[in-house]
Formats: structure tokens, C-alpha cells, sequence
């Protein structure tokens, strides 16, 4: 990056290391803290999305919908959420392929799932072969976030539901008795108040959520957990910068990064909790109320 | 081979016993079951042994954070955030990391040779991380529930005469445990989940030693079908959280004995958390 940087043998001390953490891998591994908190921005609407309409379905009249809804808040009780990770991103990528497979090559005879193999026609293939690498890289991260999605919209259903269902009664019958249709309740009444009683789960959802991303690495996608340990290994002299082992430093960093950022969440977090309770009738508002606030 | 060969070839598998290699070719339900049920003991090893030691651990710190002197409560608040901050598989490859530095032949300490290549072992290395983290999660639980003593019950008890340790062992301890019962419950759950990520981050299967995730995706890789052993370790992992929830709510019956019984809290599946 540096102009003197052209020959990294001859450089020592501090110039030594101001070229080594502005090398080309170097900046791959800034770029995938971006991917990280790419990652959060893009999934946490989506779960939030993938849990309102989970936690709307649980409570649904129709009993297929509300098992539907059921099932789907259950599924990530008892289980390890990290099966779930493994297990989706195989069962969607193989998914999707077989769709593909049903829509391109439809007089295709050879069976799909032959012996152990899983072999759909090469048109079907998501993505192309063919395709270049960033496509590949895209669609890796794309499978990634709807997975995380999906097993934090489930979180997400279990604490929208819990939320809803803790909005007084009286008001719902207040807005009843006022002749408003079911699903004016649902829009103009229950929504608009069950954030309060959402948030405390919603937050904590959000702290997990940042210490799941290294899970990330286990799905393939080239995170900072993997720079971490591609960069940290012990690099010889064949390499523009050899260095011994330094993965712990490098992993030193990361714990650095997650507890500043859990911090950061926290007191971000905190200053919201503060704004929704000012004026409700819950124990938070009462305190404030006398505070003074 | 027929289903009980494979239970006697493979069951004590994830410990180094019995048949070395694993299945290659055709693989069977049985075999799927026999190996992923067989890594299920290092979960419960992980799981058992890090939650008693644990559970000790976490009451100092409880204390520890709940005490006015800064000096016992500032490393216990410390400790907390650290481990609650920060994710828990980078905790694992810190941990793998900072073990791998320890000199390999052993640290000499007054001529007696401590060795060391040991520490590097998921048995003990993951042990230590899960006990540790375990221990934060715990102590933030248990300092809530010392919080929300009923001010009532530490009057009446100081009426009674009770002061100092006395009132502690007798009242505060006991109250504390019930209270935190229910959410303790939970934390022993999400650690038994959480053991799954030793074989993935850090720590590598000795002589393909791993735990039920380990084979899962090994039977998930070699077949490329997700659709059998996944689901295997999840239902192996209902029964165990089951169980766990059994075993805990005889612990909370015996704690809350002596409330009427339409008082006492039932434990109820919380949907579980990822660190």
C-alpha cells in the first residue's frame, strides 16, 4: 500500500509493520469485518420479518397456520442451533438445485439422489459452474444469511409471540368495544404496544446474534474467523512477511472487536429501553416517572 | 455385519475403543446411530463434568460481584463480561491458541517436571473453556436471584438471631438457589448445546475422536445427504435435554418443598440461546 513497501525484506520495526498490516490480505481481512456487520444488517431485518409473521402465524385462528407457527417457534427448542446451521445450508443449497433441476432439465432420467450422490444436470447447478468466483462467494453469503435467518426468526417468533401475548387484555377489548375489525386491533393497538415488552427479548436476540457470526466460518464463507487463522499461521521465509505463530494475537483481536461491539449494543440498547419505557405503565416508566425523568 | 455387531464394534467408538476405521461404504441407519449416539458421551462428559465444577465457581463469583469492596467486585464483573461478551467459539481457538504456547516438554517448577502436552487435549482444554464460560453465564444468574432475595426474608431472618455465615448457609444461599432455579435450568440446557462446538473450533478430534456433530457431519459429508444424521443428533439431543429438564425440576421440587405447592415455579422450556 505504501510506496516503501516494495521490499518488506529489507523493512524493520514499526515500517515493517505498517506495511504487513496494510498487505493485500490484510485488507481482505478488514473487508471481511464489513462482511460481519453486513451479515447483522442484512439478517437482523430478515429474522425480524421471518419471527412477526412466525409469531402472527402461532397465534392464528386456523389451525393448520397456528401449527405451522407452533412448529416453527418450537423447532429451535432442544436442539443445538448449530445442527440447524450445518443441516440448513446443506438441505436449502440442495433444495434449490433440485428446483432448478425440476424447471431446466425436465426430461432428465437419471435419478436425482443416486446411491449417496446428489446429482441434478449441470444447468441446474446454483450457481453455474461457469460462473465467476464472486458469484460464488455471493450466493455462499447469501445461504448464510437466510439461514441465520431462519433459526433467528424462529428466536424471534418465540419472543414476538411472548410480546403479544403480554399486551394488557383490556386494551385489545378497549379497541374491540370502540368496533374496530380483528386485524385493525392487530395493526393500530397490539403492535404499536407489544415493543415494550418485545425489546428486553429483542436485545438479548440481538447480543446473540453478534456472538453467532463466527458461525459463519463453518458455513464456508471467508469470515474473519478464517483470515484469522489463515493470516495467524506460522508463515515461512518464502513469504513476503514471515512471522512464527501469531493466530493468538490475531484471535486476541477478534475478542477485542466482539466485546466492543457487545458493549457498544449494550449501551446503545440500554439508551432505547430507556425511551420506550418513558410513559408506560410498567415498572421501568414508574421509575422514571419518580426519578424525575 | 449385522445391527448388534456394529453397537459392539462402534459403541465406545468416540473413546478409542473397539473397531479403528470408521465406516467407508454403505453406510447403514444402524451404523449412523450406533457412532452419532457413541460421540453423544463426550457431550455429556463436556456437558456433566463443566457444569458441577461450574456451579462452584459461580456462587464465589455471584458473591464476589455482589460485595462492596471493588476488589472482589470488579474481576468478578470483569470475568463476567468477558465470557458473556464475547462468542464462544472464539473463546475455544483463544483458548486452543494460548495452550499451544505453553513449552511442549513441561515447565519445570522446583525440579518437578509439570507436563503440559495435555492441556491441548479437548478433554481438558474444551473442559476448561466450557467450565469457565459456564461459571460467567451462571454467575450473572445467581447475582440476579441474590438481588431479588425478598428484603422480608433477610429481616425476619436477622429477627430470628441469624447474622453473618449462619444467615448466609441457612436463608440467603437456599433462596438464592430457588430463584435461580428455573433460569439455571436453562443455562445447563444451552451448555449441553454449546459442547457441540468443540470439535469444530480449536480443538481437533484425536484419531477421529470426535463428539455426535463430529460423526453427524461426517456421515453428512461422505453420504451428501443432511437428511439422517442431523436429525439423528437432534433427536439424540432432545432425549438429553428432556432428561435434563427431569432431573432438574426433581432438584427444583426439593428446593421449593417447603412453599405450597401452587407457589412452587414449574420449569418451563425456554427457547435456547447461542454464545
Amino acid at each position: 500500500m505504501f510506496e516503501f513497501c516494495a521490499d518488506p525484506k529489507s523493512l524493520e520495526g514499526l515500517s515493517w509493520l505498517s506495511c504487513y498490516l496494510t498487505s493485500g490480505k490484510h485488507l481482505n481481512m478488514y473487508w471481511a469485518f464489513g462482511t460481519v456487520l453486513l451479515l447483522l444488517a442484512v439478517t437482523a431485518p430478515i429474522a425480524m420479518l421471518f419471527g412477526f409473521f412466525g409469531a402472527m402465524a402461532a397465534r392464528s385462528q386456523f389451525f393448520a397456520l397456528r401449527l405451522i407457527g407452533k412448529g416453527y417457534t418450537g423447532m429451535v427448542r432442544g436442539v443445538p442451533d448449530i445442527v440447524f446451521f450445518l443441516f440448513f445450508v446443506i438441505a436449502l443449497d440442495q433444495g434449490i438445485e433440485y428446483i432448478m433441476h425440476l424447471i431446466r432439465c425436465p426430461d432428465w432420467v437419471e435419478p436425482v439422489r443416486n446411491g449417496l450422490e446428489f446429482r441434478v444436470c449441470p444447468q441446474a447447478k446454483v450457481p453455474l459452474g461457469s460462473a465467476p468466483q464472486t458469484v460464488h462467494q455471493f450466493y455462499g453469503f447469501m445461504l448464510a444469511v437466510l439461514t441465520f435467518a431462519l433459526v433467528f426468526g424462529a428466536f424471534a417468533a418465540n419472543v414476538l409471540y411472548g410480546a403479544m401475548q403480554a399486551v394488557p387484555r383490556a386494551q385489545l377489548e378497549t379497541a374491540e368495544a370502540y368496533g374496530l375489525s380483528p386485524s385493525q386491533v392487530f395493526r393500530r393497538v397490539l403492535v404499536p404496544q407489544m415493543w415494550v415488552y418485545a425489546l428486553p427479548g429483542l436485545s438479548n436476540l440481538w447480543l446473540i446474534l453478534i456472538k453467532a457470526t463466527p458461525l459463519l466460518f463453518l458455513l464456508g464463507v471467508q469470515d474473519i474467523v478464517y483470515w484469522a487463522r489463515e493470516l495467524g499461521g506460522a508463515k515461512t521465509q518464502a513469504f513476503d512477511y514471515p512471522h512464527p505463530d501469531w493466530r493468538l494475537y490475531y484471535f486476541m483481536a477478534l475478542l477485542v472487536f466482539y466485546l466492543g461491539f457487545t458493549r457498544l449494543s449494550e449501551i446503545v440498547l440500554n439508551r432505547i429501553a430507556a425511551r420506550l419505557a418513558k410513559g408506560q405503565a410498567t415498572a421501568a416508566g414508574e421509575a422514571m416517572r419518580k426519578a424525575g425523568i | 455385519m449385522t445391527c448388534w455387531e456394529t453397537i459392539g464394534a462402534y459403541a465406545f467408538r468416540s473413546l478409542g475403543y473397539g473397531e479403528r476405521l470408521l465406516p467407508r461404504t454403505d453406510f447403514t441407519l444402524c451404523q449412523q446411530f450406533t457412532l452419532i449416539g457413541s460421540g453423544l458421551i463426550w457431550n455429556v462428559y463436556f456437558g456433566v463434568v463443566a457444569l458441577l465444577f461450574g456451579f462452584v465457581l459461580a456462587n464465589a463469583i455471584a458473591f464476589a460481584k455482589a460485595s462492596h469492596n471493588p476488589i472482589a467486585r470488579k474481576p468478578a464483573e470483569w470475568f463476567i463480561f468477558l465470557f458473556r461478551g464475547s462468542p464462544l467459539f472464539i473463546q475455544f481457538f483463544l483458548a486452543y491458541e494460548a495452550l499451544q504456547l505453553l513449552p511442549r516438554a513441561g515447565i519445570d517448577v522446583f525440579g518437578v517436571t509439570v507436563q503440559t502436552a495435555w492441556t491441548t487435549k479437548a478433554w481438558a482444554g474444551a473442559l476448561f473453556v466450557l467450565f469457565l464460560n459456564t461459571a460467567a453465564y451462571s454467575a450473572e444468574i445467581f447475582h440476579g436471584a441474590l438481588r431479588s432475595i425478598p428484603k422480608g426474608d433477610l429481616e425476619a431472618a436477622e429477627a430470628y438471631g441469624l447474622t453473618g455465615f449462619a444467615k448466609f448457609r441457612r436463608i440467603q444461599w437456599p433462596t438464592m438457589l430457588r430463584l435461580a432455579w428455573p433460569a439455571y435450568t436453562n443455562e445447563a440446557i444451552f451448555l449441553f448445546h454449546s459442547t457441540t462446538l468443540v470439535f469444530f473450533s480449536g480443538f481437533p478430534a484425536f484419531q477421529q475422536r470426535g463428539d455426535a456433530l463430529y460423526y453427524a457431519s461426517y456421515f453428512a459429508d461422505k453420504t451428501f445427504n443432511p437428511f439422517i444424521p442431523y436429525p439423528i443428533v437432534a433427536g439424540y439431543f432432545i432425549i438429553l435435554t428432556l432428561l435434563l429438564i427431569w432431573l432438574m425440576g426433581r432438584i427444583n421440587t426439593r428446593l421449593n418443598r417447603h412453599l405450597p405447592s401452587n407457589l412452587s415455579g414449574k420449569i418451563r422450556l425456554r427457547p435456547q440461546l447461542i454464545r
